[in-house]
């Protein structure tokens, strides 16, 4: 029988992962990825909160709508954000966060 | 009676109209100048032997600052029987030396320029003789001052003289500062500066007996710094190094008696404070025994003259201490005529040896200089009180005060008549008699008429003036006290034994046989104020320096630049510019969050 918990512990395991990439990888596309998939996780959360939440025998919305929202920011930001990291790389020709560090004094 | 209502205009304003006339019109043809100036003060005399003539005249008097009631200042004149004689004194003395100087500076590139500042000169001094508020004589005071300045300084390409004149003004503003802040207490309480409200008012003074004394005092501060008494005596020897008859006219005969004869104009206000006169003829005293000792060890025949100056000031000074003006007016009187005629004397002297002052380089020129000897020699018996000559009554008039009223002044003063004689002596026998020293000494001879004539007509009145009467025409003589033949007897026997003493020691010698440093050094007073000046100065500028540069400059200015700059270098040290380490320390902020707020 799968549970809440199974799905919460998966969620977890996915935004983990991607955490550990955000903070591990120096490919900053990779961790543009990762980014993607900690979004994905608390998604998946969401979603599973809205299928154990049953009143009158319907699931709770309220957390699908979230999700199409988050999907959807997402999408933006994820335009954005690869045109940053193209507009970057044409700059610096380089895609590895260690080599971008202008901002220190 | 309109013509002497003006008179005393006439002859304050005349050399001030001539000194304007030299410097706007005629400076650069300086016989022209030294003609307007010679007639200008010939005038002011004339026109001073009709105003001593004339009696009650009523001048006219103009208002010059008028903020009724608190504060009134009128232009006015005082015409009584002490300023009649000091306008034929000054203009008198001024005329003989103005004609004087037509010989002395007959070929100085800045003729015009002296005679414009001569004439200048006249014009203060007589605004201090007539002036009949503190106010007034107060600014013929500093012009006095200006002129004095100007005058010293004439060659001021030497650097001397641009010192001496510097020093001279310096010294005066000392001075000068008292005398301003004893005018100011004097008005605060009676609410007048002329001096017959003053004396009507006096009650308001003397009913508070410190404040009296320390206004008294303060304006006895004007005084020392005009008529070079100690402590400030310092700036007048220095003041030879003007022209000769600089030396005669203002530093010897008539702009330091000022100061004696502003003390017996506010004799009033003086005598009502026991304590004031007490301090006055103290420093008189001092001042007398100091100089005339200093004046035996030194060899430049005007700091000579230089000294005996302020030794006599100091006798004049004493007698206002022994609240006896008409005392130093007398020997005021006398004093302004031999020792003129000293000075022009050695003037001529010092102009037929080129320019040669030290008297260890002359000698024998009493042969030479025959009428310029004999009417030095008339000065100097003046000056050291031999019977019948002028000085002898003056000097004998406040050695009998000073008997009567204070024995221990007695005998000081008796000691400077004894050292007087010494020091003229050795003057005369080192400059005239025995061998001469020098090429120079060997090739002098006598000064054109131009500059022996005065020498001739002040020999006059050095002679006869002290002779009652004659000198009771123009100064009130002291009552004839009860002394009997003991003051003058020991009076002339100080001076004969002085005279002899000088005579003996000094007879037929090539260097001088006593050597005191202390006297040479004039005491010290010139290295004790230059270091005090300097240590004084050094003190401030250090403590200021160390204000500026580690008070203001170091903490108040780099302090908080540093200040900034370290907390910034400080703080600098988090921005490390990693994106994954914002990100870590981020994430672990988030948990640390996450676990006060859902754990605790």
């Amino acid at each position: 029988m799968v549970t809440l918990g199974h799905y919460l512990i998966v969620s977890g395991m996915l935004f983990t992962i991607g955490f550990a990439g955000v903070l591990l990888r120096r490919n900053i596309i990779i961790i543009f990825m990762s980014l993607e998939l900690m979004l994905n996780a608390a998604n998946l959360s969401l979603v599973a909160f809205s299928r154990f939440r049953v009143t009158d025998g319907l699931p709770n919305y309220n957390a699908q709508v979230f999700v199409f929202f988050i999907i959807t920011v997402a999408a933006a930001e994820v335009a954005v954000g690869l045109a940053i990291i193209v507009a970057l790389y044409r700059a610096r020709q380089t895609t590895h966060v260690e080599d971008i560090n202008t901002l220190k004094f | 009676m309109m013509s002497s209502a003006l008179l005393p205009w006439y002859i304050l304003l005349l050399p001030l109209f001539a000194a304007a006339v030299i410097v706007l019109l005629t400076k650069s043809r300086p016989g022209l100048s030294s003609f307007i100036s010679v007639v200008a003060v010939l005038a002011s005399f004339a026109m001073s032997w009709v105003v001593f003539a004339t009696p009650n005249i009523q001048p006219v008097e103009l208002t010059w600052i008028d903020l009724k009631p608190t504060f009134y200042v009128p232009f006015g004149f005082v015409l009584d029987d002490l300023a009649k004689t000091m306008l034929l004194l000054v203009t008198g003395v001024g005329a003989v030396i103005h004609v004087y100087s037509l010989g002395y500076m007959r070929d100085d590139p800045g003729k015009s320029r002296y005679f414009a500042s001569l004439s200048f000169f006249m014009f203060s001094m007589l605004g201090i003789v007539v002036a009949n508020n503190f106010v007034m004589m107060f600014i013929f005071w500093e012009l006095v001052g200006v002129s004095s300045y100007l005058l010293i300084g004439h060659w001021f390409e030497r650097d001397s003289a641009a010192e001496a004149a510097k020093k001279a003004f310096l010294t005066n503003r000392i001075g000068d500062f008292g005398f301003m802040l004893g005018i100011l207490m004097a008005w605060v309480a009676t609410g007048s500066v002329v001096f017959t409200e003053i004396n009507h008012d006096l009650a308001r003074i003397t009913s508070y007996p410190g404040f009296l004394t320390i206004s008294a005092l303060l304006i006895f501060c004007g005084a020392v710094g005009k008529s070079a008494q100690f402590p400030l005596h310092v700036w007048l020897p220095d003041a030879m190094e003007g022209p000769t008859p600089i030396s005669a006219l203002i530093h010897a005969a008539t702009m330091v008696a000022a100061g004696v004869y502003m003390l017996v104009r506010i004799g009033f206000l003086i005598e009502a404070s026991a304590e004031a006169l007490w301090v006055i003829a103290w420093i008189g005293t001092i001042t007398a025994v100091m100089a005339a000792l200093i004046a035996t060890q030194q060899n430049d025949i005007k700091r000579i003259l230089a000294y005996s100056t302020l030794s006599q000031l100091g006798y004049m000074i004493m007698a206002v201490g022994l609240a006896s003006g008409q005392a130093a007016m007398f020997h005021l009187f006398t004093h302004a005529f031999f020792k003129a005629l000293l000075f022009l004397g050695a003037g001529s002297i010092i102009v037929m040896l080129h320019h040669e002052q030290n008297i260890w380089k002359m000698g024998g020129l009493a042969g030479r200089l025959g009428i310029t000897f004999l009417t030095f020699l008339v000065g100097t018996f003046a000056l050291i009180g031999l019977w019948p000559f002028s000085g002898f009554f003056s000097k004998d008039a406040i050695l009998a005060l000073a008997y009567e009223k204070d024995r221990a002044i007695f005998w000081l003063a008796l000691s400077t008549a004894f050292l007087t004689a010494f020091y003229m002596l050795r003057l005369v026998v080192v400059v005239f008699f025995g061998k001469p020293r020098s090429d120079r000494a060997r090739a002098g001879f006598e000064a054109p008429w131009v500059m022996i004539g005065p020498l001739i007509l002040l020999a006059i009145p050095a002679f006869a003036a002290g002779f009652s009467f004659i000198a009771r025409m123009f100064v009130q003589l002291p009552a004839e006290k009860e002394a009997g033949w003991l003051v003058p007897a020991l009076a002339l026997g100080a001076a004969l034994s002085g005279a002899i003493l000088a005579i003996f020691v000094y007879r037929q010698r090539e260097s001088d046989p006593i050597n005191l440093a202390p006297l040479r050094k004039r005491f010290y007073f010139d290295e004790l104020y230059s270091f005090l000046i300097r240590a004084s100065q050094e003190l401030l500028a250090k403590l200021s320096a160390f204000l500026d540069r580690w008070i203001l400059d170091g903490a108040a200015i780099r302090g908080a630049s540093t200040t900034t700059w370290g907390i910034g270098s400080l703080l600098r040290l988090f921005q490390v510019g990693n994106l994954q380490a914002y990100a870590f320390l981020f994430g672990l902020g988030i948990v640390g969050l996450i676990y006060f707020t859902v754990f605790r």
